[in-house]
This record gives structure tokens, C-alpha cells and sequence, in this order.
């Protein structure tokens, strides 16, 4: 008799547990992967599909799933050190060919440009403005500088130049050390 | 215990911590009045001089301007507009160097004045009268921005909705050798009072403090006789100390409080006015003149008259220094601001602007080179000395590394850049310059990280873009769809392509079916084959016209229907066998009676040329192309023939590509394919003829034939060869068997 009271007992209590947790499964449903939206902030959403993948997203998809960490040279080191840090791995070095420290920009030789749009369509953050057979040019605030744009050209009049620095934007040469002591 | 405002009002001044005592020497130049200096040849006007926007430039080359006339237009809350000191014509506006540490080129208005200094016409404001709204819109547009060094727009700092307790004005200046703020004072205290009263009607202040530093008593005496029997005004001396005018420093100071980091005197109820920018502002509202000039303090042993002068904006820095009998040594540093917070200059024709307060020329001797930086020793004298009360040694540690996380725990925001740390290092460590970078790396950082958020963003929408367009597209498709069936059932040619499609979807069913069986295939191979032949058979009826027009060259408009009637019902066809294996699509496998493997090889080498062949028409211009159309351009009319017959050839060819397993898909290059090298060469040359045969084809007929005029001179210089010669015969020979095939007509070209 007492076994059976235990058999029922648990038996009850194991029901009121399944239901909570598969409530809980319901209710508190995590929508997508953390963690491929943390190593999406880390990543410099270029765009430009240089780590093989289709985009920023899909290549944080690939590194949550255990691609390597140093496929995106427009983030450079501090982007691989900052995902091995959330990733817990070791730090390596870009996996590519080295890439020029200063950031670059698209920019279209617009005597040249025949109006073909194919760059339009390339950009995959709609920095170039622009219509069938008119002048296209580029948004410079908005241009990632992930050269996408550069081999659809059919006249090759897109140039990734460097950046102008601004005032804004410069930073204390080290070498001109402005900073004076006084001799008393 | 007294509250805070009875100690205030007791006289009482707190301390901060750390703080430096280097030598002032403004001995030299506290005792001269502000000399007045001649119109300089040039004027350097920068179109910004502040933190913020340029304002709309109002003038062009060429203009003449009066003096105080606005040269730019703030068309913004962060822009302020700058002013013609002096009459003259504008003869440029172009990139001069800026009066900025790091010497970039910025747009700037140079003005060659006429001497006569004729003003335009002037408008003084009464403070008793006007209201809020018109002195702060007089500020701006007089282009006042704080004097004190940042150069922040003085509108929007005294235009405030929080209530203020203490209006609070710098007066201490407490960099070496800057006299600028003292001569103001000691000459022109009545008007800094003046600008003071327009501050505290803006803002209405509990009470106003003015702080300056104990070693001025001729400039304190004389504020204190200007202010008079004003009640709540309070000059209050502090002790000598750097750097006592730092704006947090000052308030610890004066009311004992502190700024919480990353936080505004604004949110402890304190605004903060250099005194240069009070007497300016009393400048624009009584006089209504404009901050064109200011006093700046020209000092250093290099100079025969170490001095004050009144400057016009926009005047060279040489100009100044000339005027003070400049001797410049070899290696000479010109150094604007002052010795701690200053930077020095490169080029010497940089200009006065409105936050320039020193121009410091120093012999070697008096004011030395940085000596050579040694490893930090950790005696902890910088952070005694730090006003801020930071740890510069650890800042030092974290911006040597690189380390942006530390450097924001360790409260780098907070660092004033007063210098104090680098003064008292022993082993002259720069450290203000490293934080220097470090900061600017960091203002780097963040804006990457903004960039890169709205960069995501703009993909995010992008990609939402594409996939609503496609979906229209898709729905655009199926509507035309379903509108071509109508039309086409209406049409006479109903019949036709309503057999095509019952055929297609007989072998679609079939297919479908699981018919694995060898002996199954091989009989329904035979079958479809005969159906072909059936439906070649009815099409060459119903096409009877077609060689007659052909021959004569004279109805170019029914066989041009038929042939487009044709081709829409086969892609129909096409489009409902649902992309299966389409081992007897087409008529054309009657004709295709070799094996499997060579029609398949032929496939794949004719799908590589045509993806060369588009490459190649991409890369080079068009004349490639163009041999082939002229070779079959026996007349006019031919060539609109064969164009069009080539376009729907094409336009089969590329459907069977897309289909997957075309056994036999491109008869033609079977035929020739007596090896791979040759069949690729007819491709290429197949390919190239049906890229120009669409662009013909695309173009109104009247159009088309001049074209293949034009083409054939073209095409008589690259006969000569005999590799082209071979290719041309090829294209030939595939434009007439498509033209065959299509027409079922095997007259020769």
C-alpha cells in the first residue's frame, strides 16, 4: 500500500515538473544564438565577403559553429583579439594577405562611369548613388571600403583611395612632442 | 555650519588636489598695454574656429567685404559664423594650413584688405530691452565661441533650461607667460562687467564668481571698482596655482563641488565663462561689433618687445611675431597657447584665430626641446601632481598598451591634458601626449563602432530590400503569366503552343512517374522522338510562309511574329516541364542522332565558351563580335533575318543550359565537335554571334541594318587571318543551322 502512495506521489510530482519545464521551454525560448549576435557586434559589418563568407552575419554564424577567428581583414588584430577573447581561444594572425593599415574608400572617376549601375548593385550598403546611364558617385560617410564594387565595373573607373584625414579625425603624432618642461 | 552659499558669500576658497608651481613670467608683459598693431597685407580667415560646423558661406571670390560683415552663415545650433575684420576684397577661398596641432590644410577665406576699414552699418542692442531670444541669436551671429582655448559656441552653453546657481567667470589664467585675460581686465573691466549683466539676464544666477588667480591685483582692483555696489557679485583670489582655470578645478575651487565624470557643470548648476568671451559678448550686444580680433600675448626672449597685442582674426602668426622684433634662432619653435597646453607650429603663416591666446617664440635656452624619455621609475610624483586625481602612471601603462578597457577604468575621459603629470615626471615622460593618442584612438574607436552599427544597418535594409523586390518581381511574373495564356488562347496560335504545352506536361507526368527501367527509357526515348518529329512536322506547316518571306526579303513581319510566337511557347513549354530532365525538349533531337557522351561533352565545352565569351564581350569592345552578322549579312533584310533567328537561338540555347542533363541540347556544336578544341571554338564563335545577334535584335529593325553596315568594314580586315577565317566559318555555319532549324528550311546561305 505504502509503495503505491510513493508510486503516486512521484508519479504526481513528476508531471507537476514536466509541465513547469516545458512551460519554461515555451515561455522563456531563447530566439537565437547569443552568441553569434555578440561575435556580429565584433565583427566590422563591412559586408565585403573577404572571410569567404556572404557577410558579417554569416561568417559570425560560421565562427559560432567553429570557423576560425582570423578570416576578416578589415577588422584587422583587434578584431581577432577581441573574438578570441569572447571565444576563449588563442589569438592568431590574419589569415590573409596583409592589408593596407589605412582605411580606404570607393571612389568613382565620374568622367569615366557610363551609368551601368553594376557597382549599385554590388554595394551591400547602398553607398552609391546613382541611375541607368546617369553619373554614379559614392557616399563617402556610408562606403564600408570592402571593394566589392571595384570588379563589376566594366570601365574600371573605381579607385579605393585612402581616407583624407580630417582634424577630426588626426591623431597626436608621437614625434612632435609638443608638451614643454620649464626650467626654473 | 554655514550653508555652501553663506560660505560663498563668506569669502571662503576650497583647494583641488595635485596642482604645479612652475615659473610665470608674466612679469614681462603684465605692465604694457595692449598694443594696437597695423592692418596686416593678408588675412587668413579659417571658416571654422570652434568646436563644431562650419557655417554657409555667404561671400565669393572676389567680393568686397566691410568690416564686421558676416563671412559665413551659421545654419546650424553648432555653427557659428566668422566675420571680415577689416574691409578688403576676398581674393580666395582655398586650403591653408590650420592653426592646429596638426597643421592639416583647411578651407579658409583670404582677405586683402583695402585699408580703409569702413564698417558696416551697426546695430548696438539694449540688454534692458531685448529679450532672451534676440541677445542669444546676436551671440551667434556675432560669432562668439569661449576664448579660453576650447573654442565651444557660447549660445548654446548660456542658452539653458536648467536652473543656475553660480555663473562662474575664468579670470584666472594660470599658464605661464599668458597675459592676455590681466591686460583685458586691468583695461576694459567696465565692459567685461557689462557682458557679465547680459550672462545674468540669460541665466539669472544665484550669484556670479569671478575667480582669478592671487598674483593679478591690478586686474582683480579693477573688477572689483567696475562691479561697484552690485549685489551677488563676488571676485574671488585664488592661490597661485597650476591650473587653477581648468573648468573643474575652478568650480572645486570657488564652490567646493566636483563634476561628476562624464558629466556637465551644467547638471551641478554651474555655467562657466571665460572672462575674454564676457567682454566680447558685451562687445556684440552694445556695439555690435563681431569677434573679429582679440588680445593675444606675444612672449619669448626671441622677440625684442615682449607684449600684448590687440590682433585682427585671421592675422599671420609671422606678421605678429615681425611686429614685436622677431630674431629667430636656428631651429626655432614658435609655440601657440602656452608652454604647458600649447603646441608647437610648423608653418608660421598660420593665423590668429578665435580661441589663440599666446604665441610663445623662446630661445633654446629659455624654454628646452623634450630631452630624451626614460623608463617610468613609478614614484608616483605624476599622480600627486594630477589635478584630475588619476593614476598617470597606470594611464601611461595602458596607453603604451594599447589597452582601451583599462584606460576606461582607470577614467582617461577625465584627464584635463593639463601637463602637470609630464612637468613633474623625472624621467620626462611626454605622458599627456600618449593620452593624447590614446584618447584620439579611442574617439577612433567609437566612431568605427557607430560606423559599423549603421553599416549593419544599411545591409539589414538592403537585404530586406532585395528579397521584397524579388518577391514582387515573382508575383509581377506569375500575373503575365496568366495574362500570356489568355492572349495566346485567344490568339490563332493558340492551337500550337496549347500542343506544346500538353505535350510538355505529358512528359513531365511521365517523368515523374518512376521509370527506371532501361527498356522503359529507351521505348519512351523512341516515342518522344516520334512526337518531335509530329510536332517539327505541324510547326513547318504552320510555317510555310516563312522561306518564301526569307528568299524575297519582303514580309520581314510574319515570320518575325511566328518566330517570337514560336520561342514564347517554347520557354512556356519550358517554364511547366519544371526544369526535368528534358531528354526530348526540342525538336531539335531529331536532328541529334549521336551518341549520349558526345552530346553531352558538346553541352558542357558550348556552356565554358559561352561564359568565355561573355567575359571577353565584356572586356573588349564589340568587334569581335561583329564579323559574324556581317559574314551572314547578304542584304539588309537577311541580316534582320538572321539577327532575329540567332536571338531566338539564343534564347533556346540558353534555356537548355539552365535546364540540367541536356543530352541534346546544342546540335550544332555535336556536329562539329570532331574534337573538344574545335566545338569550343564554335561555341566561342556561336556565342559572340548570338551576344550581337540580341543586341540587334533589341534595337528597332531600321536601326539594325545600318549597324550591320558598319560592321562589315570591320570585318574585312580581320578575314586575313586564317584562324579567323575557320571561326567565321563556324559562326556561319551555327547562325545558318540555327536559322535551319528554326525555319526548317535547308537553303544555304
Amino acid at each position: 500500500m505504502s509503495i503505491i502512495t510513493a508510486l503516486w506521489a512521484l508519479g504526481i510530482l513528476a508531471l507537476i515538473f514536466g509541465a513547469v519545464l516545458g512551460y519554461a521551454a515555451i515561455r522563456f525560448k531563447v530566439d537565437a544564438d547569443p552568441l553569434v549576435e555578440q561575435i556580429d557586434e565584433i565583427l566590422p559589418q563591412t559586408q565585403c565577403g573577404q572571410c569567404g563568407y556572404p557577410g558579417c552575419r554569416p561568417y559570425a554564424e560560421a565562427i559560432a559553429n567553429g570557423d576560425d577567428i582570423n578570416k576578416c581583414p578589415p577588422g584587422g588584430d583587434a578584431t581577432i583579439k577581441k573574438l578570441a577573447d569572447l571565444m576563449g581561444v588563442e589569438a592568431k594572425p590574419l589569415d590573409a594577405a596583409q592589408t593596407p593599415a589605412v582605411k580606404r574608400v570607393a571612389f568613382i572617376r565620374e568622367d569615366e562611369c557610363i551609368g551601368c549601375t553594376k557597382c549599385i548593385q554590388a554595394c551591400p550598403v547602398d553607398a552609391i548613388v546613382g541611375a541607368s546611364k546617369q553619373m554614379h558617385t559614392v557616399l563617402t560617410d556610408e562606403c564600408t571600403g570592402c571593394d566589392l564594387c571595384v570588379e563589376p565595373c566594366p570601365v574600371d573607373c573605381i579607385d579605393m583611395v585612402p581616407l583624407a584625414s580630417s582634424i577630426e579625425r588626426w591623431k597626436w603624432d608621437l614625434k612632435a612632442i609638443p608638451v614643454k618642461v620649464l626650467e626654473s | 555650519m554655514p550653508t555652501l552659499f553663506q560660505q560663498i558669500q563668506a569669502g571662503k576658497v576650497w583647494d583641488f588636489h595635485g596642482g604645479i608651481h612652475p615659473p610665470s613670467r608674466k612679469e614681462r608683459t603684465n605692465q604694457k598695454p595692449v598694443a594696437l598693431l597695423d592692418i596686416p597685407d593678408r588675412l587668413y580667415i579659417p571658416l571654422r574656429q570652434h568646436i563644431g560646423v562650419a557655417g554657409k558661406l555667404l561671400v565669393k571670390v572676389g567680393d568686397r567685404v566691410l568690416k564686421g560683415q558676416a563671412l559665413t552663415q551659421a545654419d546650424n545650433a553648432m555653427a557659428v559664423p566668422v566675420h571680415a575684420p577689416t574691409s578688403g576684397t576676398v581674393l580666395a577661398i582655398e586650403l591653408h594650413t590650420s592653426t592646429h596641432p596638426s597643421s592639416l590644410a583647411e578651407p579658409t577665406l583670404i582677405l586683402a584688405p583695402d585699408g580703409m576699414d569702413e564698417w558696416r552699418p551697426r546695430k548696438p542692442l539694449d540688454p534692458e530691452q531685448a529679450d532672451a531670444y534676440t541677445l542669444l541669436e546676436r551671440i551667434q551671429e556675432s560669432g562668439i565661441s569661449g576664448m579660453g582655448g576650447a573654442g565651444f559656441p557660447t549660445h548654446i552653453k548660456v542658452n539653458v533650461k536648467q536652473p543656475v546657481d553660480y555663473l562662474i567667470i575664468n579670470a584666472v589664467e594660470c599658464e605661464p607667460y599668458i597675459t592676455a585675460d590681466d591686460l583685458l581686465m586691468q583695461e576694459r573691466a567696465s565692459d567685461i562687467i557689462a557682458g557679465i549683466e547680459i550672462l545674468v539676464k540669460l541665466l539669472s544666477p544665484k550669484a556670479v564668481l569671478i575667480g582669478i588667480e592671487d598674483d593679478k591685483p591690478i586686474a582683480a582692483a579693477s573688477l572689483k571698482a567696475a562691479i561697484g555696489q552690485r549685489d551677488n557679485y563676488f571676485v574671488r583670489e585664488v592661490p597661485t596655482k597650476y591650473p587653477s582655470g581648468g573648468e573643474k578645478q575652478l568650480i572645486q575651487l570657488l564652490t567646493n563641488k566636483e563634476v561628476p565624470a562624464g558629466r556637465r557643470p551644467l547638471d551641478i548648476g554651474i555655467v562657466m565663462q571665460n572672462v575674454g568671451t564676457a567682454f566680447a559678448i558685451a562687445q556684440a550686444v552694445l556695439d555690435d561689433i563681431p569677434l573679429i580680433h582679440r588680445v593675444v600675448t606675444v612672449a619669448g626672449e626671441t622677440l625684442a618687445q615682449q607684449q600684448n597685442v590687440l590682433a585682427l582674426i585671421g592675422t599671420p602668426i609671422s606678421d605678429l611675431l615681425n611686429a614685436c622684433g622677431f630674431q629667430a634662432e636656428p631651429q626655432q619653435r614658435i609655440i601657440v597657447g602656452g608652454p604647458m597646453m600649447g603646441f608647437a607650429i610648423a608653418d608660421w603663416s598660420v593665423p590668429v584665430v578665435k580661441t589663440t591666446n599666446c604665441i610663445l617664440a623662446p630661445t633654446e635656452h629659455e624654454l628646452g626641446a623634450a630631452s630624451e624619455e626614460m623608463d617610468c621609475i613609478r614614484c608616483g610624483a605624476c599622480a600627486d601632481a594630477c589635478p584630475a586625481s588619476l593614476l598617470p602612471q597606470q594611464l601611461l601603462w595602458y596607453s603604451k598598451a594599447k589597452d582601451q578597457d583599462k584606460l576606461a577604468e582607470y577614467n582617461l575621459s577625465d584627464c584635463i591634458e593639463c601637463g602637470a603629470c609630464a612637468y613633474v615626471c623625472p624621467s620626462e615622460i611626454p605622458l599627456v601626449h600618449y593620452y593624447r593618442v590614446a584618447k584620439a584612438e579611442i574617439r577612433e574607436t567609437q566612431r568605427e563602432a557607430l560606423k559599423a552599427e549603421q553599416a549593419k544597418a544599411r545591409f539589414d535594409a538592403r537585404t530586406e530590400r532585395l528579397e521584397r523586390e524579388k518577391q514582387e518581381r515573382l508575383e509581377r511574373n506569375q500575373q503575365l503569366a496568366a495574362q500570356r495564356v489568355a492572349q495566346q488562347q485567344a490568339s490563332g496560335l493558340a492551337s500550337q503552343s496549347a500542343a506544346a504545352v500538353q505535350q510538355a506536361l505529358e512528359r513531365t507526368q511521365q517523368q515523374a512517374a518512376p521509370a527506371l527501367d532501361k527498356e522503359q527509357i529507351i521505348a519512351e526515348r523512341e516515342r518522344k522522338k516520334a512526337e518531335a518529329l509530329a510536332y517539327q512536322q505541324q510547326k513547318q506547316q504552320a510555317q510555310t510562309a516563312e522561306p518564301a518571306s526569307i528568299q524575297t526579303s519582303e514580309q520581314t513581319e510574319d515570320p518575325r511574329k511566328a518566330a517570337i510566337a514560336a520561342a514564347l511557347a517554347r520557354a512556356k513549354a519550358k517554364k511547366q516541364a519544371e526544369a526535368q530532365s528534358e531528354v526530348a525538349a526540342e525538336p531539335a533531337p531529331a536532328e541529334a542522332t549521336a551518341s549520349d557522351a558526345d552530346a553531352k561533352k558538346a553541352a558542357v565545352a558550348a556552356a565554358i565558351a559561352r561564359a568565355k565569351a561573355k567575359k571577353q564581350t565584356e572586356a573588349q569592345s564589340e568587334v569581335s563580335a561583329e564579323p559574324a552578322p556581317a559574314e551572314t549579312a547578304a542584304s539588309d533584310a537577311d541580316a534582320k533575318k538572321a539577327a532575329v533567328a540567332a536571338a531566338i537561338a539564343r534564347a533556346k540555347a540558353k534555356k537548355q543550359t539552365e535546364a540540367q542533363s541536356e543530352v541534346s541540347a546544342e546540335p550544332a556544336p555535336a556536329e562539329t565537335a570532331a574534337s573538344d578544341a574545335d566545338a569550343k571554338k564554335a561555341a566561342v564563335a556561336a556565342a559572340i554571334a548570338r551576344a550581337k545577334a540580341k543586341k540587334l535584335a533589341e534595337q528597332p529593325q531600321t536601326e539594325a541594318a545600318p549597324a550591320t553596315d558598319v560592321a562589315e568594314p570591320v570585318a574585312v580586315p580581320t578575314e586575313s587571318t586564317p584562324e579567323q577565317d575557320a571561326k567565321k566559318a563556324a559562326i556561319a555555319a551555327v547562325i545558318a543551322r540555327a536559322k535551319a532549324k528554326k525555319q526548317q528550311n535547308s537553303e544555304p546561305l
